[in-house]
């Protein structure tokens, strides 16, 4: 019951982070899934989130819910630029695409950094976030639990459009197969535009929520980015469900983790990412490889 | 063949004479001394022209043998060996060991996942740079690294041209080196395993050993990068071996025509120009220049800046 009670506090903590990257990471695997491309710009475009809400959020309620719809839609525009900008790369390959993602990721993180400066940037949330209630007898913050639900809350939506919704089954098929999706008539090439867009969005949205875990920085793009990617990997590439489970368990070994194991913790999770990359084996083909 | 032979060693001669002898003389020490990042960043972006456009796996790890070559270095300079060709045999071995280590899980994964296994390894061995203090000193780096010495007894390269030529001699041997590997079989096993694996595995060839064997030199290359970033900085730390490293040396690679070693040497002098040259004259602008030239890269040069001039016939790519 010691050991419990000691490590509630990171283990909800990890909780937080892992519902936070979820939300984060969940437009990386479906664009993977879709397109087959790697987006490695994704962390920018929570930043962008991020910046919004630094430069919205006044500490007032009214300031939060403006920075969310900015953020969002700010975010939701960025993906709908690197949609419209990979589509022309297409007959490329794959290689050509994510290193346009990479390029414009360079930009874009250099414009929003040299708009905000170079430093972290603090992000007033309303009183009543920045407040700790009790829990179990430990003092929480309020902010992490309403991250919490607002998380789960947009798990659990995502997940039923997904799997209930026109739209989500047309995104289903398309990670699945998509020359069947193009011979019923719709093109794959939008499918996978929508979901950058939507993935964008949701990426912009985590940036607002999260901006009080990971901040808006210089560092933050890398962060969310590689720490998503390792979501996406131990999640099984282009599945939902998986990249759940996946972001929580990555969200405690950042968090309970390096409080039980502070020696193993850093290396755990890039271990196992190559690891579940390894032992699923030549999952993605060879598309990369030039015919 | 054989003129065309004589013909590519001749404009090798000639283009390493070039850069030894003439650029020194146009060029002032400190403009060298800007150069002189390019052949740390260039010899690893080889390794990738090889890795990826020869052989097909795309990486995003090569810091990780670079960082392996780079601590190597570092840690012998430091218990008093500094002769240089020394080093360079450590780092190289040093790069290649840990490639043929790790080697087997990479060459197993093909295109993206093989992106992905090579960043993991990439992000484990900064992490350990980082966090290894006895061995790497942590974040703060290893400093206070004493200079490289040609020979045993030879006076310390301390001097801006003579540390400038001693990278060029290293980079134009290890460059020849890598042509000669690629216009071996081995080199065009390499090839056609790239463009049709399951012919090549049909026709009894050992594609696995092949990408295996390019794995280890491309390590053996960045490993011996990373010994010519500590002799040029004197310094290394985890901030000089991660994901940016990594990425930077792919996209030398990608402007020079990913697949041209020469071109992937040319490109790394482009990115360390961008990079040091043009940011100085816009202070905190360097990811912005080379995140516009990546773009730019990627849409009007499908073949790099060696597919600018007239590609041989035939020529690998």
């Amino acid at each position: 019951m010691g050991l419990i009670d000691a490590n509630l506090v990171p283990a909800v903590d990890g909780v937080a982070f892992g519902l936070l990257l979820f939300v984060a990471a969940a437009g990386l695997t479906l664009a993977f899934g879709t397109g087959d491309v790697l987006n490695l710009a994704h962390g920018t475009l929570y930043t962008v989130g991020g910046y919004t809400a630094a430069a919205l959020c006044d500490g007032t309620w009214r300031g939060l819910l403006l920075a969310l719809v900015a953020g969002t839609a700010a975010a939701a525009a960025g993906g709908a630029l690197l949609a419209a900008l990979t589509a022309p790369l297409r007959r490329r390959g794959h290689l050509a695409q994510a290193l346009l993602t990479f390029g414009v990721a360079l930009v874009g993180g250099d414009l929003l950094s040299s708009a905000a400066g170079p430093g972290d940037l603090p992000v007033a949330f309303p009183a009543a976030l920045n407040a700790s209630v009790l829990l179990a007898g430990h003092r929480y913050p309020v902010h992490r639990l309403a991250l919490i639900v607002v998380a789960a809350a947009l798990a659990g939506a995502g997940q039923l459009v997904l799997t209930r919704t026109r739209a989500g089954a047309l995104v289903r098929a398309t990670v699945d197969d998509p020359q069947m999706v193009s011979c019923l008539g719709t093109d794959p090439r939008r499918v996978h535009a929508a979901v950058l867009v939507a993935g964008g969005a949701l990426a912009g949205l985590a940036g607002v929520l999260g901006a009080p875990v990971i901040g808006p920085g210089p560092q933050s793009a890398d962060t969310v980015l590689l720490l998503s990617l390792v979501v996406v990997v131990l999640g099984g590439l282009g599945s939902v469900g998986g990249a759940l489970l996946a972001a929580v368990a990555v969200g405690e070994v950042q968090t309970l983790g390096v409080v039980l194991a502070p020696d193993l913790a850093p290396y755990l999770l890039f271990a196992a990412m190559a690891g579940a990359l390894v032992l699923r084996g030549r999952r993605s083909g060879t598309s990369w490889r030039r015919a | 063949m054989r003129g065309e032979a004589r013909t590519k060693l001749l404009g090798a001669l000639a283009l390493t004479a070039l850069a030894l002898f003439v650029v020194p003389a146009v060029l002032d020490d400190g403009t060298l001394a800007m150069l002189a990042p390019a052949a740390a960043l260039g010899l690893p972006a080889v390794g990738v022209s090889v890795l990826t456009g020869r052989a097909g796996l795309p990486t995003l790890g090569q810091g990780a043998p670079f960082a392996v070559g780079a601590y190597a270095t570092a840690l012998l300079a430091r218990a008093g060996l500094t002769v240089g060709p020394l080093q360079l045999l450590a780092a190289a071995l040093a790069g290649a060991l840990f490639a043929l280590l790790t080697g087997p899980v990479v060459v197993r994964a093909r295109g993206a996942t093989a992106l992905m296994i090579t960043l993991a390894l990439g992000e484990l061995v900064a992490t350990a740079a980082g966090r290894w203090t006895s061995v790497t000193g942590g974040t703060d780096g290893l400093a206070g690294i004493p200079a490289v010495r040609l020979w045993w007894g030879g006076a310390p390269l301390t001097d801006d041209t003579a540390l400038y030529r001693y990278l060029v001699v290293v980079t134009a041997l290890a460059l020849g080196a890598t042509v000669l590997v690629l216009g071996s079989p081995l080199g065009l096993l390499l090839a056609g395993s790239r463009d049709h694996e399951e012919r090549m595995r049909a026709a009894g060839h050992r594609v696995g050993a092949a990408l295996l064997a390019a794995c280890t030199g491309a390590g053996a290359l960045a490993g011996l990068g990373g010994a010519l970033l500590v002799t040029e900085q004197s310094y290394v730390s985890p901030a000089d071996v991660g994901f940016g490293t990594s990425s930077l040396v792919l996209l030398a690679a990608v402007l020079g025509g990913i697949g041209s070693p020469l071109g992937a040497l040319a490109g790394a002098v482009l990115v360390v120009v961008v990079r040091d040259q043009l940011a100085a004259r816009w202070p905190g602008h360097g990811p912005l220049l080379l995140g516009a030239l990546f773009v730019a890269a990627v849409y009007l040069l499908p073949d790099g800046v060696a597919g600018v001039r007239l590609r041989r016939p035939g020529g690998g790519r």
